[in-house]
């Protein structure tokens, strides 16, 4: 163990730009970044499987306004959608005077709102194709066991539209792990506002934007492992048989 | 009706950028797509290495991350390159890496990855038999790729092909970070000048959804072209 702080501190000492405080700015950019991916993503999910729902609804009233929202949100980029709202909330006519400033003064409010809207619309998407992928055997024989729609919904129909989802959401786990580097462009220090702050203090693009870049790929494929793992477990049912 | 307080024609040359960055890029990763797959196919080890290390090391990286590493670092090692070029051979040249080469070779190095494993998952849908035929023809490869392999791939392609478009088409935004005037960057200009931040981006954000939609139809059109003989299967 001492051996292993010696060489470190030995690394550290005569490495100008990859000291403890430039460390530690990637720290706190890392735990930005976790904290506002994770949070957009559960708030998305949360959001997206009522939406899903009424999306795969047979009444237009519910599932159009769904389907018109996932589609504009899907279809223009997610920097768009966080200027509309980072800029809209600022230039908010007397919004600095309300109560509610005291939660957008900081823009890290408006990166998660943004964020978890698209991740909810993209989200709604994935769980409307499992959902609509339910084998028709499944839900007859559930009606024939007398189930209303709401508990068929709730004991057969989501349980196994979750475990379809279950690749398509690590793919959107991680492409959101990576469009949150556009935090950066509004001022929110996460991991590439990190990178781009050291950069632009060293002028040493590579150090910078290389390092940064590793750490984001070793969270990918933590997060493609959990998936993987998580896939072995819960569609085991699916698997084909060994011989 | 929506007053634009002068920044119309702006707007629509910053579309045009961004129409040119799309395209520009798509034109590269489709290149650079073909070649990788061709890579990951191959026998030969070393190239299959090459090519599964691209793909995954592109796929594990925020977009955003490798453009400003281009377009920073880009031109850092540029001058290293030229300067060593003048040192040892008295060459004296000059390689300006702008906003618009750092965007458009990003967007096709990133999608370059994506189009790969597109056209790998195509090129192997592609009967054996078929290419055995043509290899009895007495075909050369290239005849086989050209007449064969080709043409029978689009069909497989062109799904993951059009929704790779459509992800490339929203990733040009990100142009606007590293100071290229397309039309995102115009409408933010804009936003913070006018204080009208909703006007300008639905603007942008309604042409994005234009641009998607016309595409949509062509792929649709494409894909007719290249599933003849194939019926309204699969």
């Amino acid at each position: 163990m001492q051996a292993l702080i010696d060489w470190f501190t030995a690394l550290l000492a005569d490495n100008t730009i990859f000291n403890a405080q430039t460390l530690g700015y990637y720290g706190s950019g890392l735990v930005t970044t976790v904290q506002l991916v994770f949070l957009s993503l559960v708030i998305g999910l949360v959001m997206a499987v009522p939406l899903a729902i009424g999306r795969s609804s047979r009444r237009r009233w519910i599932s159009l306004p769904i389907f018109l929202y996932t589609y504009v949100f899907r279809g223009t980029p997610l920097l768009i959608q966080l200027y509309l709202i980072y800029y809209g909330v600022v230039f908010f006519e007397g919004i600095q005077e309300t109560w509610l400033w005291v939660f957008l003064e900081d823009p890290f409010v408006p990166a998660l709102i943004a964020f978890t809207l698209n991740t909810a619309a993209y989200t709604t998407e994935i769980f409307r194709g499992a959902i609509k992928a339910t084998p028709r055997g499944e839900i007859e024989a559930a009606r024939a066991y007398g189930m209303s729609q709401r508990l068929m919904m709730r004991r057969i129909i989501l349980p196994s539209a979750f475990r379809r989802a279950l690749p398509a959401y690590g793919n959107e786990v991680i492409f959101m792990l990576h469009a949150s580097a556009i935090a950066s462009v509004v001022t929110i220090m996460d991991l590439t506002g990190a990178a781009r702050f050291i950069y632009a203090r060293y002028y040493a693009p590579f150090d910078a934007f290389l390092f940064v870049a590793a750490i984001y790929l070793c969270v990918t494929f933590a997060i493609l492992y959990l998936f993987r793992y998580l896939e072995k477990r819960m569609l085991a049912h699916l698997k084909p048989v060994e011989q | 009706m929506i007053d634009l307080h002068g920044y119309g024609p702006r707007l629509a040359e910053g579309a045009l950028v961004t129409l040119e960055v799309a395209i520009l890029s798509l034109i590269l990763s489709v290149v650079l797509g073909l070649l990788t797959a061709s890579a990951k196919m191959s026998r030969s080890w070393f190239l299959h290495r090459l090519g599964t290390l691209y793909t995954t090391v592109i796929r594990g990286i925020p977009d955003l991350v490798l453009m400003l590493l281009l377009f920073f670092g880009g031109q850092m090692g540029v001058n290293v390159f030229t300067d060593w070029l003048y040192y040892q051979f008295d060459i004296d040249i000059f390689i300006n890496i702008n906003e618009f080469i750092a965007g458009v070779l990003t967007i096709g190095l990133i999608f370059g990855a994506y189009m790969g494993e597109t056209f790998r998952g195509a090129f192997m849908a592609v009967e054996y038999g078929q290419i055995e035929a043509a290899r009895a023809y007495g075909m050369t490869n290239w005849l086989v790729f050209k007449r064969v392999r080709f043409p029978q791939m689009m069909r497989h392609a062109l799904p993951g092909l059009s929704n790779n478009w459509m992800v490339l088409l929203k990733t040009t935004a990100l142009v606007s970070v590293i100071g290229l005037s397309d039309m995102v960057r115009i409408a933010s200009e804009a936003s913070k000048a006018t204080r009208e931040p909703f006007t300008f981006m639905l603007i942008v954000g309604a042409v994005y959804l234009a641009i998607a939609t016309v595409s949509e139809w062509g792929f649709a059109r494409l894909q007719k072209r290249y599933s003849v003989g194939f019926g309204e299967a699969d």
